[in-house]
């Protein structure tokens, strides 16, 4: 079946993980992606754990694994006036570039979109850095943590007694390369329709400032009102309906609930009927801001809850429509029945890494359906590139390799 | 230049937070959103509830609202509808009557995109599934994003993110490692995910239709798109079958790493070393005298318990960006952990133009966070404040959709087209 980005050509310049993510998108749905890695050691990911049992090798990365399906690897030293020429003319012939390198590095290396947009004034390059190319923090370094906390979000994360604390893993490099994803084929579909092409500057400390999890809402609410609405907070008693984590007999499930009317779905799935339209409950002075009766509702929910397991007490609340998730383990989200009859985990075969099961489609296009692929080995498509596609000859490739240009 | 999107028009009948988070990318590249609304079913948690009780108002249930005022029309009134819906537009249509079915259908014959994220059974009940909705136009791309997915034992589960993200896995993973998942908040990135995704899958459905002229149906489940992001936890077990459990603000191989106390009220520090050359810049900042403990990377792991307390005793009586400033200057990653004001005042956010001032008409004038994306040549900026409810009736029915003024006069008779909810009516 065709591909929904077919014939588009991506020069990959990114490494680590929000750039990558970016890229990953674009060849998952049909995009060649030419990812270009550093020779010998290629993108520092590869360095990553979890390593396939644990052993490090540059070819059993998990998360470089699953970052980099569906791209091809040329490696390419950069510093080289040979590695420069081989950018020229590969996007010479590319709609797109994506990297994420210090906004010093590219310019010391005269690849800078001054440069190459002359080389190719219809390329889409997009720029993913810390703080952007421009601003007075601009030459700060930058991690997962430290985006966290500058993005405004974490500060609302946690207990209110303790430090504030973090998203699991690297969950916001994925977000800003999911949000370069879709920056880059906006702005490539302009550049198509208009004949030029243009940069992005995209600011990771931006991305998380406007951050559609809790971070947009207190901004607008403090402005607004001066009280940001989301904050640490021990309990959440703006009314009796359950809200929050509530153990089961074998872990863990997580309620919410906003409208009054869902009181009679909590006493149905509670088996507690008679409960639905008992004024002790559903008067407004008692279903609104009061800790005494909202202690009384979570003592009746335990009782139930803790006569469950947690998959239990999800599809009963469930089947009366109130809001629930069970809280699972990667075991479970593996054996999970729904995501098995989704079909969502794909196995891929790969020469060292073997068959493995990846996440599958991020989404579900009919006409043009996602490609299950794999991450290619270091310089795997040097010959492909460089002979088939720019004309090098095998001798000229031995001789780079020497030199250490790839 | 013009905006990258300008020209393409989508109809937008999303909810909540991913929903408008997909169409507010797509508006801020320029395209056209027009939000369809019914003043017969509010979502309340689109627009805020239509009459606010006078008790929800307590605590931090009216700090939507500007001075915490809800005002007649709340619905118009809703920083944290505002604050996503702006360059978008508003009619209002009732899809329960033939009237209404008919006014969509020519909506959609004269739209390029349909985006939705109700819960799975709503357009099949609207009788506004892919299969009718491409027989109007055929080269329609439609998107819908259920929780869970509209095929599978939890098609009909109704969710929000944060549950989503329990089914698959993250809220385990972000929890205290000292303490159970109860001591923690509610996170919703599956939104920020669902968004971000949804605009590129719409974005690159119609890549393939400018290519071969055809459009086609796109169904995202919410819970399966974030899945992607615990990328280490899930490939640790696919590959060894290792649970991991979470560690909290520490890392795998960064150390010391973590968030520190500074002076201040709730005032805090994130710093994460992740190199000899890092750790040593650190020590001469705070002036800690080499220890053989904390000699190496993985003697910093086995002490980090001791370096934290070296640490939070120098930071606890420093102001959190002075901190930040020393250590970056030294070459350390750190950053201030912000609080929302803060981001108001801050030098960098200012310096790159981040907050716009805009007016809007009912709810008044105030600072919001602009584009998330920055575009050298064709900068992006908010064009418009959020729509009022229904606020575009008159430009869409008339002279996008060609209706009669005697049309219009009979679609406001029978309350399809208005600026207020049906239930919030007060009678004279």
């Amino acid at each position: 079946m065709a591909a929904a980005l077919e014939g588009v050509t991506v020069l990959d310049l990114t490494h680590c993980i929000a750039g990558p993510y970016c890229t990953k998108l674009l060849a998952d749905y049909g995009a060649e992606v030419i990812k270009v890695e550093r020779p010998g050691t290629g993108d520092p990911t590869r360095r990553l754990a979890p390593f396939l049992n644990d052993e490090p090798d540059l070819e059993t990365s998990g998360l470089f694994l699953h970052l980099n399906t569906n791209k091809k690897s040329l490696t390419l030293d950069l510093k080289t006036a040979q590695g420069k020429a081989i950018v020229k003319d590969l996007v010479q012939q590319a709609d797109i570039l994506v990297e994420n390198f210090h906004p010093r590095v590219l310019p010391a290396l005269g690849l800078d979109y001054d440069v190459l947009s002359k080389v190719n004034p219809r390329l889409t390059m997009t720029s993913i850095s810390n703080f952007g190319h421009t601003g007075p923090y601009r030459d700060y370094k930058m991690t997962e943590i430290v985006a966290y906390a500058m993005g405004g979000v974490m500060q609302a994360t946690g207990m209110p007694d303790r430090e504030p604390i973090k998203l699991a893993l690297t969950v916001q490099q994925f977000f800003v390369g999911n949000v370069a994803a879709s920056a880059t084929l906006g702005a490539f579909i302009g550049a198509q329709l208009q004949g030029a092409g243009q940069q992005l500057d995209l600011a990771i400390v931006e991305i998380e400032a406007g951050n559609q999890d809790r971070g947009v809402s207190n901004l607008a609410c403090y402005q607004y009102s001066g009280d940001p609405t989301f904050r640490r907070m021990r309990e959440n008693i703006r009314s009796i309906l359950p809200n929050g984590v509530f153990p089961t007999s074998d872990g863990y499930v997580q309620f919410a609930g906003t409208q009054p009317t869902w009181w009679e779905r909590v006493c149905l799935m509670m088996d507690r009927p008679e409960l639905a339209k008992d004024p002790h409950f559903v008067d407004p002075e008692s279903f609104y801001q009061n800790a005494e009766r909202k202690a009384e509702v979570d003592g009746l929910l335990l009782e139930w809850t803790m006569r469950h397991t947690k998959r239990e007490v999800m599809e009963t609340a469930q089947h009366f429509g109130y809001l629930t998730g069970a809280l699972n383990t990667m075991e479970d989200v593996f054996a999970d029945p729904h995501l098995a009859a989704r079909g969502f985990f794909a196995e891929v075969d790969h020469p060292v890494a073997g068959c493995l099961k990846y996440p599958g489609p991020q989404f579900r296009m009919a006409k043009t359906p996602w490609r299950a692929g794999r991450a290619p080995l270091l310089g795997e498509h040097n010959q492909e590139i460089l002979c088939g596609r720019l004309g090098y000859s095998k001798e000229d490739l031995v001789l780079m390799r020497q030199q250490g240009i790839i | 230049m013009n905006l990258p999107l300008a020209g393409l028009r989508v109809l937008d009948m999303t909810v909540v937070w991913a929903g408008p988070f997909a169409t507010v990318l797509l508006g801020d590249m320029g395209a056209e959103l027009i939000r369809v609304e019914s003043l017969q079913h509010p979502d309340i948690n689109t627009r805020g509830q239509p009459i606010v009780p006078a008790a929800a108002l307590q605590g931090a249930g009216g700090s939507a609202y500007p001075n915490k005022d809800p005002g007649k029309r709340p619905w118009n009134r809703n920083g944290i509808f505002n604050a996503t819906a702006r360059n978008k537009t508003s009619v209002t249509l009732d899809l329960m009557c033939p009237e209404g079915k008919e006014v969509f259908f020519r909506l959609v014959q004269q739209s390029d995109v349909f985006i939705e994220n109700n819960a799975a059974d709503v357009v099949e009940n609207l009788g506004i599934t892919y299969d009718v909705l491409s027989k109007v136009n055929p080269a329609l791309i439609m998107i819908s994003l259920p929780a869970f997915g509209q095929t599978g034992p939890y098609r009909h589960f109704k969710a929000y993110a944060v549950n989503m993200e329990g089914v698959i896995g993250h809220t385990l993973l972000r929890t205290y490692p000292d303490s159970g998942p109860t001591e923690t908040t509610a996170t919703f990135v599956a939104d920020a995910a669902g968004g971000a995704s949804a605009a590129f899958a719409i974005l690159a459905a119609l890549q393939y239709r400018i290519r071969t002229g055809r459009g086609q149906c796109i169904e995202m489940s919410q819970a399966e798109n974030v899945t992607h992001y615990l990328s280490q936890a899930v490939m640790d077990y696919s590959m060894n079958g290792r649970v991991q459990t979470s560690l909290g603000n520490r890392h795998p191989s960064r150390a010391p790493q973590g968030v520190y106390p500074c002076a201040g009220e709730d005032s805090w520090v994130a710093i994460s070393c992740g190199t000899d050359a890092e750790f040593e810049a650190l020590s001469k900042v705070i002036g800690l005298p080499p220890d053989p403990r904390f000699a190496t990377a993985s003697g910093r792991h086995a002490h980090h318990d001791d370096l934290d307390q070296l640490i939070s005793a120098w930071t606890a009586d420093k102001d959190h960006y002075d901190v930040f400033h020393r250590l970056q200057q030294a070459g350390v990653p750190a950053g201030p952990v912000l609080h929302t004001g803060e981001l108001f005042t801050d030098p960098h956010l200012n310096a790159r133009g981040f907050w716009e001032q805009v007016t809007h008409p009912e709810a008044g004038t105030h600072l919001y966070p602009g584009p998330i994306i920055e575009m050298t040549k064709t900068p992006l900026h908010i064009r418009a404040p959020a729509p009022t409810l229904g606020q575009h009736n008159e430009l869409v029915y008339k002279q996008l959709l060609g209706y009669s003024d005697t049309d219009y006069q009979r679609f406001v008779e029978i309350d399809m087209i208005g600026d207020t909810y049906v239930v919030a009516r007060h009678d004279p």
